[in-house]
């Protein structure tokens, strides 16, 4: 499969270009990180939770079959209708066939990354259902025709005036009101008749729970409850890793998981579904869609920890300044560019790279899942995989052996011994040319440390480099110092 | 003990004054130093872009020079960090090994091996503010970390502070990432750039005259950014001012 590159470095570029997107999107995710920090610092034993989060999550995931069919089978005991989905397309087509057999043309929902993974929603309009978000942030993005930027805050990327524009186009309101108050009532406004007329309603879940084939839905609008209740038919669709073994283990989950995402002790609201309403039905679908792959990948695997708390993007300096839309993928920030490139390495190969490998992620991944690591480890992976542009490549090639030749070396940055002139030519040429664009050069020097060195503490350095060019040593190389 | 001196390739190159300093104080803190002559760089930058088999050569000839000191001292931090916990494009053998576990970044070694009192012969009057780098924060954690709400330490405050003279700013996010990142500076320019702007900004803002740091490549790429952008900072290693630059 040929994908195109996603050109995160590109759209990063137009979006800093953009001032008051910029420094909005920037201040306002800086503001969610703060507030987690501050929530972080009123429970004495937040690393411990971080600890136990993940010792809980690689025991369900080392243990993933057995804990599924414990779902399954509390799950049917309860009432509910289990579905097995492999992949998108399976997924999709079961939810077709749940609603065609009750002849239900409007579907509402709250937001789901796995059904965006899927994209189920032209799927289901091609087969003449209606799909409506009901969250503010999600609905917005899905008349605005994009991907949600974020996973928490799925809209944080646009401003009020953005809004006023989206809804004056297709709820007919004032493009010039952008007042939120306005702008969530117009929602509502549009969004309750939908809710109260559906035929059938959907949602994501945040954790399933093995022992009770229960889940649980953490939300702060509340309108996963409205499409869950107000149909009757309630599909609840989730990747198989939302599996945790046992309800007490939420105990852990839910108080890391708002304190991570938003700052905030708690979700709105946290609903526990037991099975269907009396008259009602209420299904889950299991979704692999290359989660079994990823399991089976021993660098990788520990991303399937996420709780999609968005904390990595929040802290994220990279993600602040380049928006979610940028990565051109359903999961965006540091979370994403170690899960995308599971689903197409070409395409997704850039971004591993839109890092500073600073490691911040890490540090507030509220399951403790190594996002920097795994970074630089997929740089790896692409490489090998001959997934890094031609040019990068070759400098990258080039660099390396001029840097394990030193009398090369010395001879490719000496012609002046000063200077820029004592960047190799390689450096001076095309890809490393972007650093003067919004940055000045380094000053120009008289001398390196090097030939300083030689002029001031020549003696003994001298002695080294012949030291070093008899000995072979254990490395195996004759020839150290010069070819 | 004997320390080998590894002056990074871009500190040669650029920033020269910064390995003068870090010899010179080594020296004044009476250490025996060597600067093994056929030194290239620590194969860092080919590790970083994924590049790990051109990490290679670099690795190997950074063993040779290296593996027969007691300490090797570095003042650059992700150096550092690369060698200790990221240098495995070669086999692993003794001398490797070796090499791995006996590298400092200069601010770990003055504080942790060294542990030096005082610097007698430091004085800077001036309005500082210190950019860890995330190499030496998050990698080496010679300072503690804002995610983690730990209880605050600083190596490198530790030792500025033994400084005659000098005050400290305190920027608002003091933790940030300065948007360097090795070849992320110019494969995603507009965002290092960016990142690099708000960093400066928010020290100038803080009252810093200057902007200190461990690692000279987040200085490089800081100071093009406050020269582009016509902000009035000063740019120095810590080893200049713990040697006792005046200026």
């Amino acid at each position: 499969m040929k994908d195109k590159r996603i050109d995160h470095a590109g759209a990063a570029a137009a979006f800093i270009a953009d001032a008051p997107h910029l420094a909005f999107h920037d201040e306002r995710l800086w503001d969610m990180r703060q507030k987690r920090d501050a929530q972080m610092h009123l429970l004495p034993e937040w690393q411990e939770l971080r600890t136990l989060a993940s010792q809980i999550k690689e025991h369900a995931l080392a243990n993933l079959p057995e804990y599924l069919e414990q779902f399954e089978e509390n799950a049917t005991r309860n009432g509910i209708r289990v579905h097995w989905a492999r992949d998108g397309a399976e997924h999709n087509r079961i939810v077709a066939e749940i609603l065609q057999a009750r002849g239900a043309t409007t579907l509402i929902k709250s937001k789901s990354m796995v059904t965006e993974e899927c994209d189920m929603r032209p799927y289901l309009a091609a087969r003449g259902i209606t799909v409506t978000e009901t969250d503010l942030g999600e609905r917005i993005q899905q008349l605005d025709d994009q991907l949600p930027s974020h996973i928490v805050v799925p809209a944080v990327h646009k401003l009020t005036g953005d809004v006023a524009r989206v809804f004056a186009t297709h709820y007919g309101t004032d493009p010039k009101a952008d007042d939120p108050r306005q702008l969530a009532e117009a929602q509502r406004q549009a969004a309750r008749p939908v809710i109260l007329h559906a035929d059938a309603g959907m949602t994501g879940a945040n954790f399933a729970v093995a022992e009770t084939g229960t889940f649980v839905v953490c939300t702060n609008e509340g309108n996963a409850d409205l499409s869950a209740t107000v149909p009757g038919v309630h599909i609840a669709t989730l990747g198989i890793e939302r599996l945790v073994p046992r309800l007490s283990d939420l105990g852990v989950f839910v108080r890391l998981l708002s304190r991570s995402a938003l700052g905030s002790p708690i979700t709105q609201y946290t609903t526990h579904f037991r099975g269907p309403q009396d008259g009602g039905e209420m299904h889950v679908i299991l979704v692999d869609n290359g989660r079994s792959a990823r399991l089976g990948m021993a660098d990788f695997w520990t991303s399937l920890k996420c709780i999609r708390c968005g904390a990595c993007m929040n802290t994220c300096p990279v993600y602040r300044r380049s928006g979610g839309l940028s990565y051109g993928a359903v999961y965006s920030g540091p979370i994403g560019a170690i899960i995308d490139p599971t689903f197409n390495e070409r395409k997704y190969s850039t971004l591993p790279f839109a890092s500073t490998l600073n490691g911040s992620c890490t540090n507030v991944c509220p399951v403790r899942i190594n996002i920097h690591d795994q970074l630089y480890k997929w740089r790896r992976v692409l490489v090998d995989h001959h997934q890094m542009p031609f040019v990068k490549r070759e400098i990258m090639h080039m660099a390396g052996k001029l840097m394990g030749q030193p009398r090369l070396y010395r001879a490719a940055i000496s012609g002046t011994e000063t200077a820029l002139g004592t960047l190799p030519r390689f450096a001076l040429y095309n890809w490393l040319n972007p650093w003067g664009r919004h940055r000045e050069l380094p000053h120009p020097v008289k001398e390196t440390f090097h030939a300083w060195y030689r002029r001031n503490r020549s003696a003994p350095g001298a002695a080294d480099t012949e030291k070093t060019k008899t000995d072979p040593t254990k490395t195996g190389r004759t020839k150290d110092t010069g070819q | 003990m004997k320390v080998g001196l590894f002056v990074p390739c871009y500190i040669d190159a650029f920033y020269p004054r910064v390995g003068i300093a870090t010899l010179e104080l080594l020296e004044r803190l009476g250490q025996q130093v060597d600067y093994p002559l056929g030194q290239t760089c620590c194969g860092q930058p080919m590790a970083n872009s994924g590049c790990n088999s051109d990490a290679a050569a670099a690795e190997a000839l950074f063993v040779r020079n290296f593996e027969r000191f007691d300490a090797i001292v570095m003042p650059s931090g992700s150096c550092a960090h690369h060698v200790r916990d990221h240098f495995d494009a070669i086999p692993q053998t003794d001398a490797v090994r070796h090499v791995r576990t006996h590298t400092y970044e200069l601010v770990e070694f003055l504080h942790d091996v060294l542990q030096v009192g005082d610097f007698p012969w430091a004085e800077f009057p001036h309005t500082v503010g210190l950019h860890n780098s995330c190499g030496t924060l998050r990698a080496l954690r010679t300072a503690s970390m804002s995610e983690l709400g730990e209880p605050p330490f600083s190596k490198p405050m530790g030792l500025l502070s033994k400084v005659r003279g000098i005050r400290f700013a305190t920027p608002a996010r003091p933790d940030e990432c300065c948007g360097f990142g090795g070849t992320f500076s110019v494969a995603e320019e507009a965002v290092s750039a960016r990142m690099g702007l708000d960093k400066v900004r928010d020290h100038h803002d803080a009252g810093a005259e200057y902007i200190v740091s461990a690692d000279s490549s987040c200085i490089m790429h800081q100071q093009g950014c406050a020269e582009r952008a016509g902000i009035p900072l000063r740019f120095i290693h810590i080893a200049e001012i713990l040697n006792g630059a005046r200026e």
